[in-house]
């Protein structure tokens, strides 16, 4: 925690949980959809669901797929803007399980027809993390760079990958990997303490049994 | 940060010669590998979002829920035609209507400068902007005083805790109230001792404060305990400056805040179910907001 961190965030109010952190979530959705987002259809859970219009999170949210940052001062008009972008949505209170009680769920198409579905919760002062991807398990903040790697649960596709980041100086802090079952679709998420290249990230997508790279660096 | 209690930070301005806000400073570039220049812009940053969100005040604007807004229009009203006839005269009437007006604004989605939280961000505006405005002291010395606020927060959110939800009301105005305590006695040519024990005092005012805003919004009494928070630390700091002490060492008033915090019900930790929140017309309220939302 720097000073910054206790003089700010500098952000569009009223709550740095409901608001801001729902900017972010919106935001980081949009990197991993990898493309402008023409529908979305919202979850709502928990504190979220009850408190939500109040503290403006639906606005939030949408403002963040818009590609705003907390402190933008159009936050608030996030839904005339989106109807201008030509952005669909829908917000649903629905009650889910096991879920943080700040929660969304985002469904999301892009505009070239991609889609993904995007679990994630507001941690307090603004602080994200996202729990689920496509329905399955993926943990991480986003704070540092962020590699998502989707690919088929089979032998030898985690050394390829960390032969690739190892080639290209990175280190890597942390890195998980979830599964939907047995030899089915998987996600490894790596955070590194470095930034990556473009380069790197085209190597990783050229491996054998990846099916796609998300390269999140919210700096 | 180097510190984890406001007395050492008191041993480093002794040992050093230098002021709290300078060791606070040194400490940021430090923790995040800047220069000199490279903090004190990101401090003229903050303190110019916190002169904009103040000037930016809309006296029409309602929150959504209708709970909040045109108080702080009402106190600005009130302090012009009155002047130093009310009772608590003009300066500490401006102090009142920033807090109120700033508490709005953050209510009311505008942009503002959480410190330490968007719940609290209207307390150090509120005595740092009319003592800049009405008593002509420069730009400089006020960002002296936000790295003394700062320094003051980092401490508390290191020992205890910033977040309502964590700790309760006092984590959050009473931290802020803290911050902005120490913060004027740097003003006022307080040294580094006096700061601290403007900071404890502030703090201890505060402590046992509970969080339980109405219907779970930013609103209920979020924006009118900005106005304590803001009035208690002119207060605290007068007292430093008179010389008056806090029995119990400041480091240990944060302690205490922390213990309170861990052991106070979690229906008064943000979590609209007691206090004010669980009031008759509280409840009532929150049943209005919520069928008219859902």
């Amino acid at each position: 925690m720097n000073i910054f961190d206790i003089l700010g965030p500098i952000m569009v109010g009223p709550s740095s949980s409901h608001t801001a952190g729902a900017v972010k979530i919106g935001n980081i959705s949009l990197k991993l959809l990898q493309e402008k987002p023409v529908r979305a259809d919202i979850i709502l859970h928990g504190s979220f669901a009850t408190t939500g219009s109040g503290h403006g999170t639906d606005r939030a949210l949408i403002a963040g797929l818009l590609g705003m940052q907390p402190d933008d001062m159009r936050i608030p008009d996030s839904f005339q803007l989106a109807k201008r972008e030509g952005l669909e949505f829908t917000f649903t209170n629905k009650t889910l399980k096991n879920a943080h009680p700040n929660t969304a769920v985002l469904s999301l198409t892009g505009e070239t027809g991609h889609t993904i579905e995007v679990q994630a919760a507001s941690i307090g002062g603004g602080r994200v993390e996202i729990h689920k991807l496509d329905g399955v398990d993926a943990f991480f903040s986003a704070e540092k760079p962020t590699l998502i790697i989707y690919n088929l649960d089979r032998r030898g596709s985690v050394s390829d990958v960390a032969s690739v980041l190892s080639l290209n100086h990175i280190n890597i802090a942390n890195m998980h990997l979830y599964r939907a079952k047995k030899g089915g679709f998987a996600v490894m998420v790596i955070e590194m303490d470095q930034e990556i290249s473009q380069y790197a990230v085209q190597l990783l997508e050229g491996l054998d049994g990846i099916q796609k790279v998300v390269y999140l660096n919210m700096e | 940060m180097a510190f984890e209690a406001l007395q050492e930070i008191v041993f480093a301005c002794e040992q050093t010669k230098k002021a709290f806000w300078q060791v606070i400073m040194e400490d940021d570039m430090t923790e995040r590998e800047v220069s000199r220049d490279g903090s004190m812009a990101q401090m003229k940053y903050t303190w110019d979002a916190m002169l904009q969100s103040a000037s930016g005040y809309d006296r029409s604007l309602k929150s959504k829920s209708g709970l909040v807004g045109g108080d702080g229009a009402k106190m600005e009203d009130y302090y012009k035609e009155k002047g130093s006839e009310s009772l608590c005269g003009e300066y500490v009437d401006r102090v009142i209507a920033g807090a109120l007006q700033m508490g709005e604004s953050n209510a009311c989605m505008k942009r503002i400068v959480a410190a330490p939280t968007a719940g609290a961000c209207g307390v150090l505006p509120a005595v740092l902007v009319p003592y800049y405005t009405t008593r002509g002291c420069g730009e400089g010395k006020i960002l002296e005083a936000l790295y003394t606020a700062a320094g003051i927060g980092q401490i508390i959110a290191t020992r205890a805790s910033i977040s309502g939800a964590a700790g309760g009301c006092q984590a959050e105005i009473g931290s802020a109230s803290a911050m902005a305590a120490g913060a004027l006695v740097h003003l006022q040519g307080g040294n580094a001792q006096q700061i601290i024990q403007a900071a404890g005092m502030a703090l201890k005012n505060l402590l046992g404060l509970v969080c339980d805003p109405v219907a779970g919004l930013v609103e209920v009494p979020c924006v009118k305990r900005n106005v304590i928070g803001a009035v208690n630390a002119l207060s605290s700091a007068d007292m430093a400056m008179a010389g008056i002490t806090s029995r119990i060492p400041p480091d240990q008033v944060i302690d205490a805040m922390r213990e309170i915090g861990e052991r106070m019900d979690p229906a008064f930790r943000e979590t609209a179910q007691g206090g004010l929140a669980g009031t008759a017309a509280g409840m009532e309220i929150a049943g209005r907001i919520l069928s008219r939302f859902i």
